[in-house]
Order: structure tokens, then C-alpha cells, then sequence
């Protein structure tokens, strides 16, 4: 990749679908694979955009994923259209969760979900807003 | 430990990836909540799971883990044994419930990640 290059993915990512999920997140980490950015860095990505994917998927109205990559970083914005998080500090805790049975049974709803993509994150950022959204910014850094 | 050690000491048979079982791993991680695996895990690690549905290769593929290994005679969904032929993962399944897989690995020298100080 050269210096000005940059690669920009665009995924919509809809509310309850379980039978796609994972897809947005697969198609990401294959492309960083192809990039050659190294292992370490692309899969602290594909964690944090596979949580944003189950999080939008399993809380939201449905939203979308995007993720630029330039030379120097990996910036994934997660945005969806409601119905936004009442109590973000809440929400960053460890072990909290608002999820259903359902999505207990699958293996998700432990509270790890913000936590997890915070640690494997360089920068990490949550708006939210109630009735309008959330936007989740993470960049992670590459190394030279 | 090689996968096919693994495969042998626990009388599993091998659903896919038949032709990577000399791929090795340093530990193994046994769960049930994925984001567990997605926060603790790395890529030299083999996880037990009694959990069939295709979130839990998708979790593998995200930590590029080596193979799954499910208990107590549990056997992947076929969606999920597909997202596997895809990704080139190693999918055995084992008639042990997970605490006896977790015990003959254990005593067999397959450690699990605490060793590596991740667990707080």
C-alpha cells in the first residue's frame, strides 16, 4: 500500500439478522489479511468489528460498519439508528448486559461486548443519543 | 500438542480439516460465551464447546484459533460446518463432557491460558 492509499469498506448491517452475522467482520479481516498488516494488529480489528457487528445486529435498529485503512491505521466507525444507550458507563462495565435469552443461548450477552473492544482498541469512543443512535469510533494504530 | 495427539487421547472424530492435524497448539480454552473467547484467546489455543451454532466459527475465524473441539457428543449445525470448510478450520468432535476433555488435556501437558497472566 502506498502513502496515499487508503481502503475504505462500507457494510450495512440489519437488526436480528443472525443468519448474516459475522459477514461484515469476515469480509474485513480478509481484506487486512490481503493488505498484509500483520496478524496481531488485523485481529485485534476483526474483534472489534465483529462486536460492533453482534452489537448492532442484537441491540439496534440496524446500522452500519465502517472501516478505513491507510498506512498508518485501521479506523472502524459503528453506527446504528437507535435506539441508543441509556447509561453508556453502564453499558462499558464489565459483565452488564441488556440482552436477550435468545442471544445468550448463541454465546453473546456476557457484558464483554464495549469492554473487549475498548482493550483492543488504540482510541475508543461512544456517542450516543436516545431515540436517534449510537456511533462507536475505534482506531487502532499500525506499526511502522 | 498436535491436533492429531489431541484427536487420539480423545477417542474424537474429525468432522473437517482432516488434512491440517499437524497443526500445533500451546493451549486450550473451554467456553460457552464467545465474547470470553473474543477477550481472551489467542491463535495457538484449541477451544471446547458445547455450543453448535455458526457464531462460534465465526469467533474462531476472528482469533485465527487452529480447531474447535466439541463435547459431549455435540456436533456443529450444518451452517456451521460449512463456515468451517470455508475457513479452513479443524472441527473434531468428542464423546467427553467438557470437564473430563478439559482433565485428559490438562494432564496430558496442554495448559490453559492463564498462564500467559490474561485472566484478571
Amino acid at each position: 500500500m502506498s502513502q496515499k492509499d487508503m481502503v475504505s469498506l462500507n457494510y450495512r448491517v440489519n437488526a436480528e439478522d443472525f443468519a448474516k452475522a459475522g459477514d461484515a467482520s469476515s469480509n474485513t479481516k480478509k481484506v487486512l489479511k490481503k493488505l498484509g498488516i500483520p496478524s496481531d494488529i488485523t485481529r485485534r480489528a476483526a474483534v472489534v468489528t465483529y462486536e460492533a457487528e453482534m452489537n448492532i445486529i442484537i441491540h439496534s435498529n440496524g446500522g452500519e460498519i465502517i472501516v478505513n485503512i491507510d498506512t498508518t491505521k485501521i479506523q472502524i466507525i459503528a453506527r446504528d439508528y437507535g435506539p441508543g444507550i441509556p447509561d453508556i458507563d453502564k453499558a462499558m462495565q464489565k459483565g452488564y448486559s441488556t440482552a436477550s435469552d435468545h442471544v445468550r443461548e448463541m454465546g453473546f450477552g456476557a457484558g464483554m461486548g464495549l469492554p473487549n473492544m475498548k482493550r483492543c482498541s488504540d482510541e475508543f469512543e461512544i456517542e450516543s443519543k436516545k431515540g436517534e443512535g449510537t456511533t462507536v469510533t475505534s482506531i487502532i494504530h499500525i506499526p511502522d | 500438542m498436535y491436533l492429531y495427539e489431541i484427536r487420539d487421547i480423545l477417542d474424537a472424530e474429525v468432522i473437517t480439516g482432516k488434512s491440517r492435524m499437524d497443526r500445533e497448539v500451546d493451549f486450550a480454552f473451554g467456553a460457552d460465551l464467545m465474547s470470553d473467547v473474543l477477550a481472551f484467546v489467542n491463535e495457538r489455543t484449541v477451544l471446547l464447546t458445547g455450543l453448535t451454532n455458526p457464531q462460534v466459527i465465526r469467533t474462531a475465524e476472528m482469533m485465527d484459533l487452529a480447531a474447535i473441539i466439541y463435547v459431549r457428543g455435540k456436533r456443529p449445525d450444518a451452517a456451521s460446518l460449512k463456515l468451517a470448510e470455508e475457513n479452513g478450520m479443524t472441527i473434531m468432535c468428542t464423546p467427553y463432557t467438557l470437564y473430563t476433555t478439559s482433565g485428559i488435556l490438562y494432564n496430558a501437558g496442554l495448559k490453559g491460558i492463564d498462564e500467559l497472566g490474561v485472566i484478571k
